[in-house]
C-alpha cells in the first residue's frame, strides 16, 4: 500500500536507463550531466597540464617535442575554459536556479537538453584532433587557446577546421544555455520575489547570461572569418591580402575579456551565498553587490585591448584601456570588502564549503592585485606574455573560479543527494588543494618577473628552481582532485542523511525543499515575503 | 647587470639545496635604460600599494577568522548595511588609482616618444630567428640561436647562456638613441629585451617602433615573447652595446665580411668545402625542423634523408629551397641566404646521411635558378 502511494506521488515520468539521460528535459538531470562532463574534462585538461609541468620540471627537452608541447598548452587552455569552468557553472545554474527562485524547472527544457548534448560533440571534435596527433596523423591545434592569426590561419595545421567547428558548437550551446537562464529568471520567479530579492547567485548568473549572448556570437564571427580565410580566399587577417592580423586580436579580446567575467561572476554569486551561511549573518551590502556585478559586466566591454598593449597601439589607446581597466578594481574591491564585512562579527564555522570560500577571497584577491599591476602599461611591457601573466590568470581561474565551483559542490551536494559528504575527506581535499595550488602558481610570479616567457617548452637555467617547485605543486594538486572525485561518489552513494536546512545558517528557497530535492523542485510556487 | 635580489626565509631554505643552476631572480630588473627604469619604478610603486592593501584586507579577514568564530562569538551581529563605509571603500580606491595613474601616464608618454633618434635598426621576425637590418648602412644579417641540439636534448652539459645565445649579436652604440622598427615575415613575434624594458610585437604587414638608449657597454639577452610556432622557445635575442668607436669598427668589419661572402659566391667550390660549409649552415637554418640527422618529425616536418626531393631532380630541390612551399612551414630561403650558403646546404642535403647522390651544386647554379 505504501509503495502504491509513493508511486502515485512520484510524478517523475522519467524514462529509465540511457534514455533518461539522452532525452532528459529535467533541470537536475541535465545539471548533473553538465557537472559530470566538466569533472571529466577537468581530469583530461589536468592530465595535459601535468605533461606540461613534467616537461618543465628541468631545463632541456625530456618528454615531448616542442611541436607537441604547443598542442598541449592549446588544448589545456581550451578544455579548461570551455570544457570545465563554463559547463560547471551552467551545471550549477541548472541545478540551483529553479530551486532558488521557486520554479519547477528551467523555462526551456528541450533547448536545455540540446545545449548540453552539443558539448560532447564539440569536445569529441576537439579531442579527436589530439587523438590523431598522438597516433601520428597530423598536428592538433597548436596556436594557443587565443589562436592569434596568422599562426592559426595561414600557418594553422589541418585540424584547425576541427577546432573551428568545435568552437561553433560550444558557442551555440552557450548561447542557448544563456537564453534559457534569462527566460527562467525573468518568467519563473516565485510570487513576491522581485529582482532586488533574488539571491545573489541568481543575479550574477542573470548578468553572466547577457554577457554570453553578447560575446559568443563575436567569437563565432572570429572563427568563421578564420574559416573563410583558410578555405575561401578571403583575407580578413592576412596582411598580404590587405587584411589585418591585429584586427583578429581586437575581435578575439572583445569576446575574450567579457569571457573572463563570464568565468568569474557566477563565482562571485556562489561566494555570496556561502559566506553568509557559515557566518550566520545576512550578506553585507546586497544592493551594492548587485550594482558592482552590473558595473563589472559593463566595464568588461571597454577594456579588451589591455591584452594587446605590445601590439603598437597609439598612446591615446593605451591610456584609455589602462584607465578603464583600473576602474574594474573599484567594484571588485567593493565585493571583497562586502564579503569580509559579512564575516565580521559573525559566528563563523569552517566546513569545507566555507574553507574554499575563504580561500577564494584570499587568493582571488591575489589575482586581483596582479591584475592591477598588469593594467599599468609601462610595467605591462615587462609582464606581457611572461609567466607573471600565467600566475595571474591561474590565481583568478583556479583558486578563483575553480575553487568557487568546488565550494558550491560541497555546499549543495547534500541538497542534491540527500546525504552529507565526508567532512574529514573534504577538509583533506581542501588543504591539499589550497597548499599545492600555491606551491604551483606562486613561483610563477617570480620566474615571470625574472623574464621567462610563457608557452615555451624549455627555458634558461636561472628559471630552473622555481619551475621545479611549480611542477611538484602541480602533481600534488592534480592527484588531490582524486579525493574530490571519491568524496562526491561516496556522497552520491550514501552517508549521513542531510536535513532540509542542511547547514545551520542556510537561508534561501532551495533550503526549504526536502533533501534530496524532489525531481520537479517547486511544483507549486512558494510565497516570498 | 642583472639585479639579483636574495630571497629570505622559506624560499631560501627550499632553494639552497640546489646550487647547480644559474642565479635566480625574484623581482623585475631595473634594467639599463630610462625606459626599463621607468617600468621598474612604477612596478615597485604599484606592488607596494598592493602589499599595503593586502595587509589591511588580509589582516581584517584573519582577525575575523580568529575572533569571530562561533566558538568565540556564538551570537552573530545582525547588521547588513552601512552607507558610510560603502562610500568610503568606493572613494578611497578611486583616489589610490588616480595616484597610480599619474606617474604611469608620465612614464608611458616618455616611452612612446621615438622622435630624434640617432639611428634605426629594422628588426624582422622569422620562424624562428631574427633579422637585423641597419638602415642606411647596408649591413644586414640573421641572428640564430647558437645553443646546440645536443644541449637541448640533454646529451651535452648546458652552457652558461643556455638558450640565450646567438651566432650574430645585434650590436648598438652606447649613449645613442637607437630606434627599432619591428615587422615580421610570417607570424607575429615579439622582440623583448628585459634590460631595455622594450617588448614590441613584430607583426606581418605592420611596422612598430620602439627605442633604447643604453648608457654602458654590455651584453643584454632576451627572448621572443609571442607564441610563433614550434620553436618559439628557441629564438633568443642578444644585443651587445659597444662604445661608439668599437661600434664603428664592428660595422666596418661586418661590411667587409658581407663583401667577402658575396665574393665567395663567385668562385667554384670543391665538394669538401661545400659539405663542410653545408653542415654548419644546415644545422643553423634547417635542423630546427628537419633535425640534425635529416630525419624530420613524422607528419610535421618531412625527412630529408632518403626523401624523393633530395635524391631526385636537382632543379626541383633548388627550387624548393629557394622558393619554399606555399601553405607549409617551409620558408623561401632565397631571400634569406646567399648563393654560397644555399649551394652548400643543397649539396649537403644531397650527400649526407646516405643520400650519396654525388651531386655538387655550385653557387652559380643557385644564382641561375633564382
Amino acid at each position: 500500500m505504501n509503495a502504491v502511494i509513493e508511486e502515485h506521488h512520484d510524478h517523475d515520468h522519467k524514462p529509465s536507463g540511457l534514455g533518461r539521460w539522452l532525452f532528459s528535459t529535467n533541470h537536475k538531470d541535465i545539471g548533473s550531466m553538465y557537472l559530470w562532463f566538466a569533472f571529466t574534462m577537468f581530469f583530461v585538461g589536468g592530465a595535459l597540464a601535468l605533461i606540461i609541468r613534467a616537461e618543465l620540471f628541468q631545463p632541456g627537452m625530456q618528454i615531448v617535442e616542442p611541436e607537441f608541447f604547443n598542442q598541449l598548452t592549446t588544448l589545456h587552455g581550451l578544455i579548461m575554459v570551455f570544457g570545465v569552468i563554463m559547463p560547471a557553472f551552467v551545471g550549477l545554474a541548472n541545478w540551483q536556479l529553479p530551486m532558488m527562485i521557486g520554479a519547477p524547472d528551467m523555462a526551456l527544457p528541450r533547448m536545455n537538453n540540446w545545449s548540453f548534448w552539443l558539448l560532447p560533440a564539440a569536445f569529441g571534435l576537439l579531442l579527436a584532433s589530439l587523438a590523431m596527433s598522438i597516433m601520428g596523423m597530423g598536428s592538433a591545434p597548436n596556436f594557443g587557446w587565443t589562436f592569434y592569426a596568422p599562426l592559426s590561419t595561414t600557418y594553422g595545421p589541418d585540424s584547425t577546421d576541427y577546432f573551428i567547428f568545435s568552437v561553433h558548437l560550444m558557442g551555440i550551446s552557450s548561447v542557448m544555455g544563456a537564453i534559457n537562464v534569462i527566460a527562467t529568471i525573468m518568467n519563473m520567479r516565485a510570487p513576491g520575489m522581485n529582482y532586488m530579492k533574488m539571491p545573489i547567485f541568481v543575479w550574477t548568473w542573470f548578468i553572466t547570461a547577457y554577457l554570453l549572448i553578447a560575446v559568443m556570437p563575436v567569437l563565432a564571427g572570429a572563427v568563421t572569418m578564420m574559416l573563410t580565410d583558410r578555405h575561401f580566399g578571403t583575407s580578413f587577417f592576412n596582411a598580404a591580402g590587405g587584411g589585418d592580423p591585429v584586427m583578429f586580436q581586437h575581435i578575439f579580446w572583445f569576446f575574450g575579456h567579457p569571457e573572463v567575467y563570464i568565468m568569474i561572476l557566477p563565482a562571485f554569486g556562489i561566494i555570496s551565498q556561502i559566506v553568509p551561511t557559515f557566518s550566520r549573518k545576512p550578506l553585507f551590502g546586497y544592493s551594492s553587490m548587485v550594482y558592482a556585478t552590473a558595473s563589472i559586466a559593463f566595464l568588461s566591454f571597454i577594456v579588451w585591448a589591455h591584452h594587446m598593449f605590445t601590439t603598437g597601439m597609439p598612446v591615446a589607446g593605451e591610456l584609455f584601456f589602462m584607465y578603464s581597466t583600473m576602474l574594474i578594481a573599484v567594484p571588485t574591491g567593493v565585493k571583497v570588502f562586502n564579503w569580509i564585512s559579512t564575516m565580521w562579527r559573525g559566528a563563523l564555522t569552517f566546513e569545507t564549503p566555507m574553507l574554499f570560500a575563504v580561500a577564494f577571497i584570499f587568493l582571488f584577491t591575489m589575482g586581483g592585485f596582479t591584475g592591477l599591476m598588469l593594467c599599468i602599461v609601462p610595467a605591462d611591457f615587462q609582464y606581457h606574455d611572461t609567466y607573471f601573466v600565467v600566475a595571474h590568470f591561474h590565481y583568478v581561474l583556479v583558486t578563483g573560479a575553480a575553487f568557487s565551483i568546488m565550494a558550491a559542490v560541497y555546499y549543495w551536494l547534500p541538497k542534491w543527494t540527500g546525504n552529507m559528504y565526508d567532512e574529514t575527506l573534504g577538509k583533506w581535499h581542501f588543504w591539499l588543494t589550497c597548499i599545492s595550488a600555491n606551491v604551483l602558481f606562486f613561483p610563477m610570479h617570480f620566474v615571470g618577473l625574472a623574464g621567462m616567457p610563457r608557452r615555451i617548452p624549455d627555458y634558461a637555467l636561472q628559471f630552473a628552481e622555481f619551475n621545479q617547485m611549480a611542477s611538484v605543486g602541480a602533481f600534488v594538486f592534480g592527484f588531490s582532485q582524486l579525493i574530490f572525485l571519491y568524496v562526491v561518489i561516496k556522497c552520491v552513494r550514501g552517508g549521513q542523511k542531510a536535513t532540509t536546512e542542511v547547514w545551520e545558517g542556510a537561508k534561501g528557497l532551495e533550503f526549504e525543499l526536502p533533501s534530496p530535492a524532489p525531481f520537479h523542485s517547486y511544483t507549486t510556487p512558494p510565497q516570498v515575503k | 647587470m642583472r639585479a639579483v635580489s636574495r630571497p629570505s626565509g622559506l624560499a631560501c631554505l627550499l632553494l639552497a639545496s640546489n646550487p647547480s643552476y644559474a642565479d635566480y631572480q625574484l623581482n623585475l630588473e631595473p634594467g639599463v635604460t630610462s625606459f626599463s627604469q621607468g617600468a621598474y619604478d612604477i612596478h615597485t610603486i604599484v606592488m607596494w600599494i598592493c602589499v599595503v592593501i593586502g595587509i589591511i584586507v588580509y589582516g581584517a579577514m584573519t582577525y575575523s577568522i580568529l575572533n569571530h568564530r562561533k566558538s568565540n562569538n556564538p551570537n552573530p551581529a545582525k547588521f547588513d548595511d552601512n552607507t558610510t563605509v560603502e562610500i568610503l571603500w568606493t572613494v578611497i580606491p578611486v583616489l589610490i588609482l588616480l595616484g597610480i595613474a599619474v606617474p604611469a601616464t608620465k612614464v608611458l608618454m616618455a616611452m612612446e616618444d621615438t622622435s630624434n633618434s640617432d639611428m634605426s635598426i629594422k628588426v624582422t621576425g622569422y620562424q624562428w630567428k631574427w633579422h637585423y637590418d641597419y638602415v642606411g648602412e647596408d649591413v644586414s644579417f640573421f641572428s640564430n640561436m647558437s645553443t646546440t641540439q645536443e644541449q637541448i636534448n640533454n646529451k651535452e652539459a648546458k652552457g652558461e647562456h643556455y638558450l640565450l645565445e646567438v651566432d650574430n649579436k645585434m650590436v648598438i652604440p652606447t649613449n645613442k638613441k637607437v630606434r627599432f622598427l619591428f615587422t615580421s615575415s610570417d607570424v607575429i613575434h615579439a622582440w623583448w629585451v628585459p634590460a631595455f624594458g622594450v617588448k614590441k610585437d613584430a607583426i606581418p604587414g605592420f611596422i612598430n617602433e620602439s627605442w633604447a638608449e643604453v648608457p654602458e657597454p654590455g651584453i643584454y639577452r632576451g627572448q621572443c615573447a609571442e607564441l610563433c610556432g614550434a620553436n618559439h622557445g628557441f629564438m633568443p635575442i642578444v644585443v651587445e652595446a659597444k662604445s661608439e668607436e668599437d661600434y664603428l669598427a664592428w660595422l666596418d668589419e661586418k661590411k667587409a665580411e658581407q663583401a667577402a661572402a658575396s665574393a665567395s659566391a663567385e668562385k667554384t667550390w670543391t665538394m669538401e668545402e661545400l659539405m663542410a660549409h653545408g653542415e654548419t649552415t644546415y644545422n643553423t637554418y634547417c635542423a630546427a625542423c628537419h633535425q640534425v640527422g635529416g630525419e624530420g618529425l613524422p607528419n610535421v616536418f618531412p625527412a630529408i634523408k632518403g626523401s624523393p626531393v633530395s635524391v631526385g631532380d636537382v632543379g626541383k630541390h633548388i627550387d624548393i629551397v629557394i622558393n619554399g612551399v606555399a601553405g607549409t612551414g617551409m620558408q623561401a630561403f632565397g631571400p634569406q641566404l646567399n648563393d654560397a650558403d644555399l649551394a652548400a646546404i643543397i649539396t649537403y642535403e644531397r650527400n649526407a646521411w646516405g643520400n650519396n647522390t654525388g651531386d655538387i651544386v655550385q653557387p652559380s647554379d643557385v644564382k641561375a635558378a633564382r
